[in-house]
C-alpha cells in the first residue's frame, strides 16, 4: 500500500513537475500580492482613523461583519460582477485579509499603558513623537500578529480560488475531486498545508527581528 | 531667585464638582527639597502635574525662574523638567540605554556625548553600565527599573525635578538606599526637587521643608523640625500623632 502512494506520487512528479512549480508559484504570488495590499490597507485605514474613536468602533464593527461571511461564498458572488480569473480572487483575498489586520492595528496602538505616554508626554516628547517612537512600536507586535492571521487565511483560502479560474495549488484538489484521484486530493493538501506552516514560521521569524524586546 | 512660584493656582477637573486643587500659593527657592505629603486624593499629583504643564491650573499663575508657563510652550517646559513616577513610566521596547536617552535625543545631541552621560548617569544611580545598558525594562527588578526612571528625568540635568511617589513600590531596604542616592544626587546638583510621597517618614527624612496638603488645600508648609515641634492645624498633628504612634509600637516590641 504505502509502496503503492509512493510509486503514484512519485509517478506525479515526475511527469507534472513544471505544473506543479508553476502552481505553487501561482498560489504564493496571489497570496504575496493579497497580503500586500491588505496591509497596506489595514495598516493605513488603521493610521487615518487612529485619533477619531468613533469611526474606529463603525469600522472595526463593520470588519467584525465582514469576517462572519464564508470565503468561498465572496468568491461566488464576486463571479457576476468581476467575472472569473485573478482579479476576483485578489479582490476577495484581500476583502479576507483587511480584517484582522485593520483590527489588531487599532487595539496594538492603544496598548501602551497610560503610565509610559504620561512619561513620554510629560519628558517633551510631541503628540507626533509619542505616536511614531512609543505607541507606533509597542503597536508592532500586535500588528505582526494580525498579518499573521491573515496571511495564514489566505493561503488556505486561495485554495479556493482556483474554483474561479486564478489558478494555485488548489488546481490540483479540484482536479482530483472531479477524477476521484485521491493522490491529487493528498498532494495538493499538503502542499497547502505546508505552505500555510512555513507561512507561520517566516512570519514568526519577523517577529523576532521587528520586536526585540519580547 | 525663586524657581518655583505658584499664585492663587486652582485646578478643577471636568465633570466634577469640586476643585482638586484649591487656590495654592506658596514659594520655593532654587535648590529647595520639597517633599508634598498628604492623604490619598488631597490634589499632590494635580498640584505637581501642573509643574510641567500635563495639567493647565483654572485660575493662578504659575512661575518658574521669573517666567510665566503660561507663555511657553510646554514642550519646551516639559524638556527642562525632570519627572519620575512610581509606575516608573519606562519605554519597553527600548533598551535601558536608549531609555535614559531619551531626553538628549530628543535635543538632539550628538551620540558619543549621549553615551558618555548615561554612563555618568547609571554610575550614579548605582546600575553598572556594561551589565545593564543593553537590556530591557522587563529583565530589571522594580527598583532598578525605578533607577532607571530616576537616571533617565536626570539626563540632562533638568533645573527642576517632580517626583510622584518615586519609590513607592520599592521595599523597604532599596527604598532607603534610593533615599541616601537621592539626597546625595541632591546635594552635587542644586536641583529643585518637588517630591511627593505617603511615607511620613520619607518625607520628613528627605524634605528641607514639607509641604502637607489636606483637601485641595496647604495646611502647613514649614521645615521638618518645625512642623514636628509645632503642628499646629488638626490634620497636621494627627499626622505627626501617627508616626509617633509607629515608633511607639516598634520600641514596645523592641523592649
Ligand atoms: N483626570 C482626572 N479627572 C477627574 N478627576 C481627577 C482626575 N485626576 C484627579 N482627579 C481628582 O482630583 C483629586 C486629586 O487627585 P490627585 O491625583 O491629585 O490626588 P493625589 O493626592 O495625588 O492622590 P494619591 O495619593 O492617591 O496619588 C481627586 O479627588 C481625584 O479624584
Ligand atoms: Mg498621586
Amino acid at each position: 500500500m504505502n509502496g503503492k502512494w509512493m510509486e503514484v506520487i512519485t509517478e506525479y512528479f515526475r511527469t507534472n513537475k513544471d505544473l506543479y512549480l508553476e502552481m505553487v508559484s501561482t498560489h504564493i504570488k496571489i497570496s504575496l500580492i493579497a497580503l500586500l495590499i491588505a496591509t497596506v490597507i489595514g495598516i493605513g485605514g488603521a493610521l487615518l482613523v487612529s485619533g477619531n474613536e468613533r469611526a474606529q468602533k463603525i469600522l472595526s464593527a463593520v470588519f467584525q461583519t465582514f469576517r462572519v461571511v464564508p470565503s468561498l461564498a465572496v468568491l461566488i458572488l464576486l463571479i457576476p460582477i468581476m467575472g472569473t480569473g485573478i482579479m476576483p480572487a485578489l479582490f476577495a483575498l484581500t476583502l479576507l485579509a483587511v480584517p484582522p489586520i485593520f483590527m489588531n492595528t487599532i487595539s496594538g496602538l492603544t496598548s501602551a499603558s497610560p503610565f509610559t505616554i504620561e512619561t513620554a508626554v510629560g519628558m517633551g516628547m510631541t503628540k507626533r513623537g509619542t505616536f511614531w517612537k512609543v505607541k507606533w512600536p509597542l503597536a508592532r507586535p500586535m500588528i505582526l500578529a494580525g498579518v499573521k492571521t491573515a496571511a495564514i487565511e489566505i493561503v488556505a483560502s486561495a485554495t479556493l480560488a482556483a474554483k474561479i479560474g486564478a489558478g494555485g495549488l488548489g488546481e490540483i484538489i479540484f482536479t482530483g475531486l472531479g477524477l476521484y484521484r485521491m493522490d491529487l486530493i493528498l498532494i495538493g493538501a499538503v502542499s497547502v498545508a505546508t505552505l500555510s506552516l512555513m507561512t507561520g514560521l517566516i512570519l514568526d521569524g519577523a517577529d523576532k527581528l521587528l520586536v526585540p524586546w519580547k | 531667585m525663586n524657581a518655583i512660584t505658584f499664585t492663587n493656582v486652582s485646578k478643577q477637573f471636568p465633570k466634577t464638582n469640586y476643585k482638586a486643587v484649591k487656590s495654592v500659593s506658596f514659594e520655593i527657592e532654587e535648590g529647595e527639597l520639597v517633599t508634598i505629603l498628604g492623604s490619598s486624593g488631597c490634589g499632590k499629583t494635580t498640584l505637581l502635574k501642573m509643574v510641567n504643564r500635563l495639567y493647565d491650573p483654572d485660575e493662578g499663575d504659575i512661575v518658574l525662574f521669573g517666567e510665566n508657563i503660561r507663555d511657553v510652550d510646554p514642550v519646551v517646559v516639559r524638556r527642562r523638567i525632570g519627572y519620575v513616577i512610581q509606575q516608573s513610566g519606562l519605554f519597553p521596547h527600548m533598551t535601558i540605554e536608549d531609555n535614559i536617552s531619551t531626553v538628549p535625543k530628543l535635543l538632539k545631541w550628538d551620540r558619543k556625548k549621549q553615551q558618555e552621560r548615561c554612563r555618568n548617569l547609571m554610575e550614579l544611580v548605582g546600575l553598572d553600565y556594561e551589565k545593564f545598558h543593553k537590556r530591557y525594562p522587563h529583565e530589571l527588578s522594580g527598583g532598578q527599573q525605578q533607577r532607571v526612571g530616576l537616571a533617565r528625568a536626570l539626563a540632562v540635568n533638568p533645573k527642576i525635578m517632580l517626583m510622584d511617589e518615586p519609590f513607592g513600590a520599592i521595599d523597604a531596604i532599596n527604598r532607603l538606599n534610593l533615599q541616601d542616592e537621592l539626597k546625595k544626587i541632591h546635594r552635587e546638583t542644586n536641583q529643585t526637587i518637588l517630591f511627593v510621597t505617603h511615607d511620613i517618614n520619607e518625607a520628613f527624612k528627605l524634605g528641607n521643608r514639607v509641604m502637607i496638603m489636606n483637601e485641595g488645600k496647604i495646611c502647613r508648609f514649614d521645615t521638618p523640625q518645625n512642623v514636628i515641634r509645632q503642628p499646629g492645624d488638626a490634620f497636621t498633628q494627627s499626622l505627626v500623632q501617627s508616626a509617633m504612634d509607629q515608633e511607639k509600637f516598634w520600641r514596645e516590641y523592641r523592649d
